[in-house]
């Protein structure tokens, strides 16, 4: 789960990590107000989880709190990045001195976290690998004795940072690294870690990744997941434990098994469509749960087909067509269904099916072109 | 000769007792896999499908001489599980149970290295050696004694691969699913070796997906190899950024895509199948072309 920049600050200050003040609003007068508590001058940031927004206009300064309210509102009217715009974060202008990069992630290919600094700070760090490798230093935390002083100070010494910064850049790296832990994150960035006139840090910006397989142990963070998921569909997906993702396509999809939804994502794209979502049922599902998936990607007000591709193993092919037969029942929506069952009960699951008027087919291949002309409205 | 697994392989399962490990305990039974017991804390020395149950892994091992264990227990315990197997002297541990925090599978992945055992998984079906063992999930009736080496990140698509092979006269030696998960205790580069070292394999069928770069490292690997491996990748439409249900499927920082295995993978002369159904055509080529060489 991917944070917005003003829930990582939260968390931030919550361990103890220092950030620049400021207010996140919904409406453009709040941002008169929280320019006006931030002394009359400060910068607006939309938030969004895509990057690159800077360039897209997303970040700008506010010299009077009247400009604060126009600007707030120009970015609330207006998606950024293909992505709607609901929160605006005002924040204090800080007298940057450096600007440095920090992060802490999880490297998969290491099997470890890793630590990453670069005095490069306040450019996309995947740039800043290409164009000065030797900027960026990298320390992986042992998994028995975690990121000691050392590591620290060998993370530092790597990326060159003046000596004056060790103390305060060490104490920060030893405070995200255990908010890291203690959040079951895979990634906290900070880009750009900016040192004020003063010599403290502090942390500008905030990049949250949360591990979903670890929600169910920090309670704490339930209001945050429900704002943090922006999709109203996707949410409901959410809350009925069912791996739902939208796409862009029109062609619907469903599956069992991530793997497989993928493949049929594919197929799609393959045959000409595009598909219009992931979702997998999962593994045994009965028909409660089929029917559930059916409905909600029928909630989609884009789709013009569906595709239904089970592979009965764990899961029978009758449970899951019963469910289907339901949600097409219950559905306002009606779009012609293409489905695909095979294996286990897979004749009994075609009988139930059979006077549904839905299309048939056999294998993948063949139901992925057949849903791709059905959504472009071939009879 | 077969990889990891075969007719002598003892297995105890882990959540032996709960509804998860009844059933598919019962399904790998009648495979012929040899299940010597189960564990369930607080049902020591109950009987459950004709097999003792221990209160621990340790009691499990001392009293079976079990050497390979199956985990069926909810996400919140999987790393317990997994530790305690390692512990307990077990080398080989599978791990069924999906959602498991991967701070805790960083962890567990570590002390099972550092005991010399191999994590399968997790979030994965588990392994077949065809005819002889089965430890997971997988629907048995779908595969064929044969020369085939199967590894794979996937579930289901990995069946519908399977019974493809299966259909074309393709048998397979070995099928291990090493798991959806971002890091999986076993990875391509640990499995290929085997069969590359198996007398009884004689091609591999590789089949990953978006997310992590473990098969640009596979790809790198299969360079020095004798045996020809025939892959094929999933998530081609995946957008990045956005988790495609498996916890490790994912494009992020710019890491990840199809695109990039793919290229890697035909650089180390790797045929790619483009449908799921093409797989066994270009089995079937690469076999012929190496017995003309």
């Amino acid at each position: 789960m991917n944070l917005y920049e003003f829930q990582g600050k939260q968390l931030f200050q919550k361990f103890g990590i220092p950030v620049p003040h400021s207010f996140v609003i919904t409406k453009p007068h709040e941002a008169k107000q929280a320019c006006e508590k931030l002394g009359g001058k400060a910068v607006l940031k939309v938030q969004v989880h895509k990057g690159g927004r800077g360039k897209a206009g997303g970040v700008k300064k506010a010299n009077s709190p009247q400009e604060a309210m126009e600007i707030a509102g120009s970015m609330i009217l207006n998606p950024i990045l293909g992505e709607r715009v609901n929160y605006v974060l005002v924040e204090e202008m800080v007298p940057i001195q450096q600007e440095l990069y920090l992060s802490i992630v999880l490297d998969r290919s290491l099997g470890r976290n890793v630590a990453i600094l670069s005095t490069k700070g306040g450019m996309d760090i995947e740039e800043v690998a290409r164009i000065a490798p030797q900027a960026i230093s990298h320390m992986p935390a042992d998994p028995v004795i975690g990121l000691q002083d050392f590591h620290i100070r060998n993370l530092m010494a790597g990326a060159e940072l003046p000596k004056t910064l060790w103390k305060p850049v060490s104490q920060f790296v030893t405070l995200l690294y255990s908010a890291y832990l203690a959040l079951d994150a895979t990634l906290l960035e900070i880009n750009p870690l900016v040192v004020l006139e003063d010599g403290s840090l502090r942390a500008a910006d905030a990049k949250v990744t949360l591990d979903d397989n670890a929600l169910f142990r920090h309670t704490e963070l339930r209001e945050i997941e429900e704002v943090a998921v922006g999709d109203p569909l996707e949410a409901e997906g959410a809350m009925k434990k069912i791996a739902f993702i939208r796409l862009e396509g029109n062609v619907g999809i469903i599956g069992n098994g991530a793997g497989l939804v993928m493949c049929t994502m594919d197929e799609v794209k393959r045959a000409g469509g595009g598909p219009a979502n992931f979702l997998d049922v999962g593994g045994g599902a009965k028909a409660d749960v089929s029917q559930q998936c059916l409905e909600l990607v029928l909630k989609q007000p884009n789709i013009q087909s569906v595709f239904i591709n089970i592979f009965g193993g764990i899961t029978r092919c009758d449970e899951a067509a019963r469910g289907f037969v339901e949600a097409a029942k219950n559905s306002a929506k009606k779009v012609p269904l293409v489905v695909r069952l095979t294996g286990t009960r897979e004749e009994e699951g075609k009988k139930i099916i059979a006077g549904e008027g839905w299309t048939t087919v056999d294998t993948m291949t063949e139901g992925a072109e057949r849903a791709v002309q059905l959504a472009k409205g071939a009879p | 000769m077969s990889i990891l697994v075969n007719k002598k392989t003892k297995v105890i399962v882990q959540g032996f007792t709960g509804r998860e490990g009844t059933f598919h305990s019962e399904r790998m039974i009648e495979y012929g896999t040899n299940v010597v017991g189960g564990v369930t804390p607080g049902k020591g020395g109950e009987k459950h499908l004709d097999r003792p149950v221990f209160h621990s892994v340790r009691d499990a091992v001392r009293e079976t001489q079990a050497d390979a264990s199956v985990i069926f227990v909810p996400a919140p315990f999987g790393a317990d599980a997994i530790f305690e197997a390692a512990e307990a002297g077990i080398k080989l541990i599978v791990t069924i149970t999906e959602g498991i925090p991967v701070q805790d599978i960083l962890r567990a992945n570590a002390y099972v290295k550092s005991l010399g055992a191999r994590l399968i998984g997790p979030n994965g079906p588990g392994i077949t050696t065809v005819d002889e063992c089965k430890i997971g999930i997988m629907p048995g009736s779908l595969f064929k004694k044969g020369s085939i080496g199967v590894v794979s990140r996937s579930g289901t698509l990995t069946y519908e691969i399977v019974a493809d092979l299966s259909k074309n006269g393709l048998g397979q030696t070995t099928c291990v699913g090493i798991g959806g998960d971002a890091l999986p205790g076993t990875r391509f580069i640990d499995i290929l070796p085997l069969f590359e070292n198996d007398s009884e394999t004689e091609a591999i069928v590789m089949v990953g997906e978006i997310g992590g770069t473990d098969e640009e490292e596979a790809a790198e690997y299969i360079k020095t190899m004798k045996k020809p491996v025939v892959a094929f990748i999933s998530g081609r439409s995946a957008p990045p950024g956005k988790r495609m249900g498996h916890a490790g499927a994912i494009i992020s920082g710019g890491k990840g895509t199809a695109d990039s295995k793919i290229k890697a993978l035909e650089s180390a002369g790797v045929p790619i199948a483009n449908l799921t159904s093409e797989i066994p055509h270009l089995v079937h080529q690469i076999i012929n072309k190496k017995v003309k060489k």
